[in-house]
């Protein structure tokens, strides 16, 4: 076990350190290191390696910067010496109230006002890595587990159980129902669980879903939450992409829910939010932990120490975020530039004879080649997709590293990228099916 | 101090549990039961009845001090369970060092909107150099700022998609300038051998996640900065051994002292990882020569642990000694250099702890490898990132700003250590820093804990100043406390003095 060291370091390190939990050997990350190798470029490397397996959204920089370009004042502490005096020393773990009002204020937005968000709830971190983490951290020891549904996003394998030592059991979902939760996958991951003495302390949702760019329906939620409910765990609700769903009304978040019920039962339920998908952001590692429970939100701040966000990128961000104007132009036109790049995508692989899971949000869709492998088993899946990568010159993420249990299935990023790249991606699928036909009508 | 985290700790109430009429008694058992620091953290609370649902509306319209209030004494919130980690961390902040912060939030002094408040003596913060940092900025804001697009237009491409989770190369290469022109200029820091983190707390930790395991140790030499107890413990399980130094030795810690704690702890069968040092030291201010480090690094190889040595303070030296950094003795020798990571950071020599940003230095491939994944759990903000690169490669100015910066410090720390002598208040001859180590054992009564903990009450309550006691610092040795000066004006220094002062006259007068 461990990573690949070539001779033993002679003083000794943790467990922790030579873990290979971070998760970075796997297709998921090898990928992307065959991008950095040879990496795509339109005019300097037209024939390098596409990069679709990153979930980050460039679509919507210019409006960002048309905001930054009329406010210059809010990047440079708003000109004023105390206020800069502030920003250079300011280092409290509660954040600055502004921005957190500002962040309640654009999670209530992009749920169309459906749900109230309180600014003494949010709890600021460098990231939603590190929100996941924290969390995970607070509502389990090590030993024991959350239920993710699967497929997941890669990271998690890292982010929750890396340095908490807390385990993932998963949950789950196939095709026969388009990949939802259903009671039955969450009560036999609780009894296998149990089966194995292991403790579960939460079930951690993702919604809209990484990688299925599917939002989960209300009923589905209510079924989750009674589940929590009657186990007395907790419900994780990462709504990352919450503001990418294509259309505002399609998006149900667990707060809509909550104050549907009166907020009963909710000091169990815990969002995680973040603005690296919604507002294009990552580098600037803004994430939160909203929660319903006074001493998880204590205890979350105080922890939030080691993963805080720059007092001045709070205060550029509590500028932008409060501008109402802003926020509901920005986040109108991104839903709308994130349906239609959705479309292109999916419509493109159709004429290609390639389905998709029907989705509605995120910056992925989810793609079905099973028709293409030669057996219904892992490997193939991997031998397709490493055809894909070294072939087609396309990184796409196997479902495998997501842990889907039906294989063939691929998630594929459209945001990260111009138009014009995502045609050159789609007519390099072309010519991959065109040759795969070929091929399969000479086998006959 | 550089801590994060207590300015808003579990708040006590406006007047919270140190009101002058509360039973000193009362204030000294929690203590006492603090600094004997339990090992095993509490059993999760068990399931309480039901309590009345805090739905986010009622909880905006309490104000904020009562609904802290309400957290503290309710006790576990609904009856879902949270880890032990948890548990432990949620409990109220009962260390003097946090407690004496959260007061002086309360109440803090101006001079003019409040002069009968509490004067900050006990957060390390450096204000005195603000000005020249303001003056840099506002000159260099349009091209340092976020956006320097490829025809100086405003680009958000550049800063706004992922980074590496430790850092841009950009700001590796300014910052390992920068270690290399603080710590003198003898040796040169790689900028491959750095990890950014958001912060030196993540720093200190995200090592002490790669160098121990759950339960293992570290050695600690005390007095040490009351942070560590936090930063190190909280989540990683990795315990702290305190090493005696004593006033005798000028608070320098002593080879047979590390041998004695290392072997007990092999006896009840502990682990221990490493040694931590910080150097120039908090809360004592003083350097630690060039032979004491050697011999530090030949008690560390013979025992194969690893040095942590934190040297935030490295570029606030104002004293005549010269700073030796870690980095040095390993490079004039042939030491065996895995063993040895450095801390570092913006917090205090550059005074801009909002910016979070803090590096660990590593000649470790390995340590280095892990870290650089770990810091994908505290990055710093890539708009921060870009502002420090422009602010960094200034040499100039960081070389002015670096020598005033170190003679405002001088300044102020003669000024108030001369106002103590003139109460009979002697301080430990400091060097670096934004505090005095300052020795108040002949007000104390009686000599023990219990006597510092009585004074640091009445400075509190009484003088109105917020010093940190030697006790929240693990100091064998009763009636020491560290006074941060660099948040004061010399008009400030003479009110301290004066209050200090009626404190001395009646510990002078029986009671």
């Amino acid at each position: 076990m461990g990573v690949e060291f070539e001779q033993q370091p002679s003083v000794e390190l943790s467990k922790v350190a030579v873990s290979d939990t971070h998760g970075e050997d796997s297709p998921y990350f090898a990928g992307w290191k065959a991008y950095d190798e040879d990496p795509y470029d339109e005019s300097r490397n037209p024939s390098g390696v596409i990069q679709m397996g990153l979930a980050e959204n460039q679509v919507s920089f210019d409006l960002l910067e048309e905001y930054l370009e009329k406010h210059s004042e809010a990047a440079s502490f708003g000109n004023k010496i105390s206020s800069f005096r502030e920003n250079a020393l300011f280092q409290d773990y509660h954040g600055l109230q502004s921005f957190r009002k500002a962040m309640a204020s654009f999670m209530e937005q992009i749920r169309g006002g459906r749900a109230k968000f309180d600014p003494d709830r949010v709890v600021i971190t460098a990231g939603a890595t590190a929100a996941n983490e924290l969390v995970t951290f607070i509502l389990a020891n090590p030993g024991d587990a959350l239920l993710v549904p699967t497929p997941y996003y890669p990271g998690f394998d890292r982010d929750l159980r890396w340095r908490t030592g807390v385990n993932i059991v998963p949950v789950h979902c196939d095709s026969s129902n388009n990949f939802q939760i259903t009671i039955q996958a969450l009560e036999a991951a609780y009894a296998d669980a149990v089966s194995k003495n292991i403790k579960v302390r939460g079930v951690l949702i993702t919604n809209p879903s990484n990688p299925l760019g599917a939002t989960i329906q209300r009923s589905v939620l209510e079924d989750i939450l009674d589940f929590v409910i009657s186990k007395n765990i907790h419900l994780v609700s990462d709504e990352i992409y919450s503001g990418s769903a294509f259309f505002s009304g399609e998006f149900v978040s667990i707060a809509e829910v909550l104050e549907a019920r009166n907020y009963q039962d909710s000091e169990r339920v815990h969002i995680v939010y973040s603005l690296s998908k919604d507002l294009g952001l990552p580098g600037f590692r803004v994430g939160t932990i909203y929660s319903y429970n006074d001493k998880v939100v204590t205890t979350a701040r105080r922890m939030s120490s080691f993963t805080l966000i720059s007092s001045q990128t709070q205060q550029l961000l509590a500028s932008m975020l409060s501008d109402k104007d802003f926020t509901e132009k920005y986040i109108r036109i991104n839903r709308e530039r994130l349906k239609n790049r959705y479309h292109m995508i999916i419509d493109g692989l159709r004429n290609r004879g390639i389905e998709c899971l029907e989705g509605n949000a995120g910056l992925f869709c989810w793609m079905n080649l099973s028709p293409l492998l030669k057996e219904r088993k892992k490997e193939s899946e991997l031998a397709l997709w490493k055809s894909i990568l070294y072939e087609v010159k396309l990184n796409i993420s196997p479902g495998s590293s997501c842990h889907c249990s039906e294989p063939g299935w691929f998630r594929v990023c459209f945001a990260n990228m111009t138009e014009r790249t995502l045609e050159i991606a789609l007519q390099r699928i072309h010519d991959f099916m065109e040759i795969k036909k070929e091929n399969d009508v000479q086998q006959q | 101090m550089r801590l994060v985290v207590p300015l808003q700790g579990v708040v006590q109430g406006r007047g919270g549990l140190i009101l002058g009429s509360l039973i000193p008694c009362a204030l000294y058992y929690f203590l006492q039961f603090y600094l004997k620091r339990r090992r095993s953290p509490p059993p999760p609370p068990p399931s309480s009845p039901r309590s009345p649902s805090t739905s986010s509306v009622n909880l905006a319209d309490l104000p904020r001090s009562s609904s802290r209030l309400s957290l503290s004494t309710r006790g576990s919130i609904g009856r879902v369970h949270v880890s032990a980690r948890a548990s432990s961390i949620a409990k109220p902040n009962t260390s003097p060092y946090y407690i004496g912060l959260d007061r002086v939030r309360g109440d803090p002094y101006d001079p003019v909107q409040n002069p009968g408040g509490i004067i900050q003596l006990g957060l390390a913060e450096n204000r005195l150099t603000l000005d020249l940092i303001e003056e840099w900025l506002s000159k260099h804001m349009n091209e340092a700022v976020l956006l320097g697009g490829v025809d100086g237009g405003l680009s958000i491409s550049g800063i706004a998609p992922y980074q590496p989770s430790d850092g841009l190369m950009e700001l590796k290469v300014v910052m390992a300038g920068f270690m290399t022109q603080v710590m003198g200029g003898t040796v040169s820091f790689n900028p491959s051998q750095l990890v950014l983190t958001c912060g030196a707390t993540p720093a200190v930790e995200i090592l002490s996640f790669c160098l121990a395991d759950q339960g293992n140790a570290f050695l600690v030499p005390t007095p040490y900065y009351p942070g560590f107890d936090r930063d190190i413990k909280f989540r990683t399980g990795v315990e702290l051994i305190p090493v005696h130094c004593r006033s005798s030795e000028n608070f320098v810690p002593s080879i047979a002292a590390l041998d004695q704690a290392f072997n007990q702890a092999k006896k009840r069968g502990q682990k221990v990882r490493g040694i931590l040092i910080t150097n120039p030291s908090n809360p004592v201010g003083n350097l630690l020569s060039r032979e004491i480090l050697y011999n530090l690094l030949d008690f560390a190889r013979e025992r194969n642990i690893h040095i942590i040595s934190d040297e935030i303070y490295a570029g606030s030296v104002y004293g005549d000694e010269e700073f030796v950094s870690m980095a040095e003795i390993l490079d004039s020798e042939d030491f065996d250099k895995d063993r040895v990571h450095i801390v570092y950071g913006v917090s205090k020599d550059l005074s801009l702890p909002g910016f979070r940003v803090g590096a660990i230095y590593s000649f470790n491939e390995y340590v280095l490898a892990s870290s650089k994944k770990l810091a994908r759990f505290s990055s710093i903000s890539a708009p921060t990132q870009r502002i420090l690169v422009s602010l960094l490669s200034d040499s100039g100015f960081v070389q002015d700003y670096l020598q005033t910066n170190k003679q405002r410090i001088r300044r102020l720390h003669d000024l108030f250590v001369l106002g103590l002598e003139q109460l009979g208040i002697e301080s430990t001859k400091s060097s670096a820093g934004f505090y005095c180590w300052v020795n108040m054992s002949r007000l104390i009564s009686p000599y023990n804990e219990k006597g510092e903990l009585e004074l640091w009450e009445k400075l509190l309550d009484i003088a109105k100043i917020n010093v940190t006691p030697g006790s929240a610092c693990h100091c064998i040795e009763p009636g020491w406390f560290r006074c941060c000066f660099t948040t004061l004006d010399d008009t400030d220094v003479g009110v301290v003095v004066d209050r200090i002062r009626n404190i001395v006259e009646t510990c002078k007068s029986p009671a």
